[in-house]
């Protein structure tokens, strides 16, 4: 098969309170990709990963993975796709090791080979020892690796997670960062939302960023951060100043005695702005990215309409 | 195959549920029962005498046995899938692909082996009070899973519906509860007025405990194969308004 992963043509959602989140939502996902989709809070991510796994109904626009219909070829579609999503969605009065085995029941898979995943995905995701207890006695990282144990369940080639790493420690982070590097490399296309840039930037390879249900920026991470036309520096002097020095075309702020923020873009160098500095006799002790460069392009992308 | 398991996974969840939580749900019946037979049969009945020829605590005996069946297959149901709806584990089955017909059938399922260990146990407590006997099996059988299933789909359409905890009660107790003691199970609609025979016989639950009541006694006020036709047409009914419903993903998907 040579069909995308993901193919969203026009997608729309308006609410049945009369709100429109999705506003045209036109997306590719190839086989193997990783990507991250990213958008400000409202932006429509959830809803449109809600359309994909038929949680939510859309109101127009057509929805295709791996070739075949959301809607006109529910089972084999959703045989496809793995979900965690955002917010827990799991009886917290079940056993852990239940509500995976649940899940592999409704995926017709047979009891023991179910015990068997069950036991795989729970040792992965480190629910082990847990496994008897009810979900409602783990704590919130854990609850969400639940959720990615339960996902893999029927072993699915469309992986989509909704902030899979919104409350999870630094060091599960990095593990869970290292395990869906991992399942990626086996073969499985990703999805993934996050607030965390650099998340987004350490591990896709491609990004679209979705503000007010369009999407407005879509491509691979190196290409979206090349067209970063300007990227903001936070200085730091040796000598207190009372105002920010004219720096010519270098927009300047004095963001307090010590602290400058300058603006380089891609037509000035940096040279050039340490030799003015050097004639005002200011000298520079350090000197910073103001935001990670997806940040920095997350921000000028979303800000455009005035929010 | 995979239909299959589905289905098992639905129906063994469901009947662990309510065995885990056997105080909630298998209990209050039972008590519930032993005191209608005690005030009832026991105190009130003798002085009642007896009721189409049969002693009061037996007459009693078949209608109480359908109310306990109809509250519990329905509660169990719209509780069950209601929480599911509240706890978002019903995107579990959402997401999976399962088709809805699947899902139905195997929470009404849940509410029938329900509502038939319920009726089970409220028989083994009218044993104590009462004999029994039994006219025609099979007929008792049938009404009973029949009006088990009718409710079960009841209760789940209600699940649809609901909002909030406070809509899942408001049909057990203003529709339910009404109709079933308006339904025969305490006396013979014999004993009432033309006019309020004939307002009687459009209460539905009548016909069940009517027909429950010859299957075990042998005598109904209504005649048996309306009670059954009238029920599996109601079923069928049911069954064709709820998969509808949870096809057009009403009250589950925004
Ligand atoms: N059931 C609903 N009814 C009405 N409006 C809704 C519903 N669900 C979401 N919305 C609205 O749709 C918009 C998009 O919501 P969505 O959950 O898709 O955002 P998101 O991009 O996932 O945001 P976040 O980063 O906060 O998770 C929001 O304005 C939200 O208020
Ligand atoms: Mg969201």
């Amino acid at each position: 098969m040579t069909e995308r992963a993901l193919s969203i043509e026009g997608l729309r959602k308006t609410y049945s309170n009369g709100f429109q989140a999705l506003d045209g939502i036109y997306l590719d996902v190839e086989r193997g990709d990783f990507v991250a989709l990213l958008g400000p809070n409202g932006a429509g991510k959830s809803t449109t990963i809600g359309i994909i796994c038929s949680l939510i109904t859309k109101s127009s626009g057509n929805v295709k993975v791996f070739g075949m219909d959301i809607e006109r070829q529910r089972s084999p579609v959703r045989r496809c796709i793995g979900l965690v999503p955002q917010e827990f969605n799991f009886n917290i009065f079940e056993p852990v090791e239940e509500i995976v085995l649940n899940q592999a029941g409704y995926y017709g898979i047979p009891r023991r080979e179910a015990r068997r995943r069950t036991a795989a995905v729970l040792q992965q995701m480190g629910l082990w020892e847990k496994r008897r207890g009810s979900a409602r006695e783990l704590s919130g990282g854990m609850k969400r690796r639940l959720m990615i144990a339960r996902a893999l369940i029927h072993k699915p080639q469309l992986l989509i997670l909704d902030e899979p790493t919104a409350g999870v420690d630094l060091e599960i982070r990095r593990s869970m960062w290292e395990f869906l590097r991992e399942t990626n490399r086996s073969g499985v296309t990703i999805i993934l939302t996050t607030h965390y840039l650099e998340e987004a930037e350490s591990l896709c390879d491609r990004v679209a960023i979705i503000d007010r249900g369009r999407i407005v920026e879509h491509g691979p991470v190196s290409d979206l951060i090349g067209k970063l036309d300007v990227e903001t520096f936070v200085l730091n002097t040796r000598a207190p100043l009372r105002r920010a020095p004219a720096l010519g075309d270098y927009p300047v702020r004095l963001l307090d005695s010590r602290t400058l923020e300058v603006e380089i873009s891609r037509r000035h160098s940096i040279n050039v702005l340490f030799e003015r500095l050097s004639v005002q006799g200011i000298q520079v002790l350090s000197m910073r990215n103001k935001a990670n460069r997806l940040e920095e392009l997350f921000l000028r992308l979303v800000d455009r309409g005035g929010r | 195959m995979s239909n299959r398991v589905a289905l098992f996974t639905i129906v063994s969840r469901e009947v662990l549920r309510f065995m885990r939580i056997w105080l909630q749900t298998l209990l209050p019946p039972v008590v519930v029962t032993a005191l209608y037979f005690i005030i009832f049969g026991n105190l009130i009945g003798p002085r009642i005498g007896s009721m189409d020829g049969f002693d009061y605590s037996q007459f009693i005996m078949p209608g109480l046995v359908m109310m306990a069946v109809i509250t519990n297959s329905y509660s169990n149901v719209v509780s069950s899938f209601y929480s599911a709806k509240f706890h978002r584990s019903i995107e579990e089955m959402l997401i999976s692909p399962m088709p809805g017909y699947l899902i139905l059938l195997g929470y009404t399922l849940g509410g029938v082996l329900r509502g038939l260990v319920v009726g089970v146990l409220v028989m083994a407590v009218a044993l104590l009070f009462t004999e029994l006997r039994v006219e025609h099996v099979w007929i008792t059988v049938i009404i009973v899973v029949l009006t088990a299933t009718l409710f079960s789909i009841g209760g789940f359409i209600n699940a649809l519906f609901a909002k909030s905890f406070d809509d899942i009660s408001i049909v057990p107790t203003f529709v339910l509860a009404p109709l079933t003691y308006l339904g025969g199970v305490f006396y013979s609609i014999d004993m009432l007025s033309p006019f309020w025979r004939q307002i009687s016989l459009a209460n539905p639950i009548l016909y069940m405990v009517n027909g429950f009541r010859y299957g075990v006694l042998g005598v109904s006020d209504i005649g048996i194969g309306v009670a059954i036709g009238l029920i599996v047409a109601m079923v069928l009914i049911a069954f064709g308004v709820a998969l509808a419903l949870l096809e057009r993903g009403v009250g589950i998907r925004s």
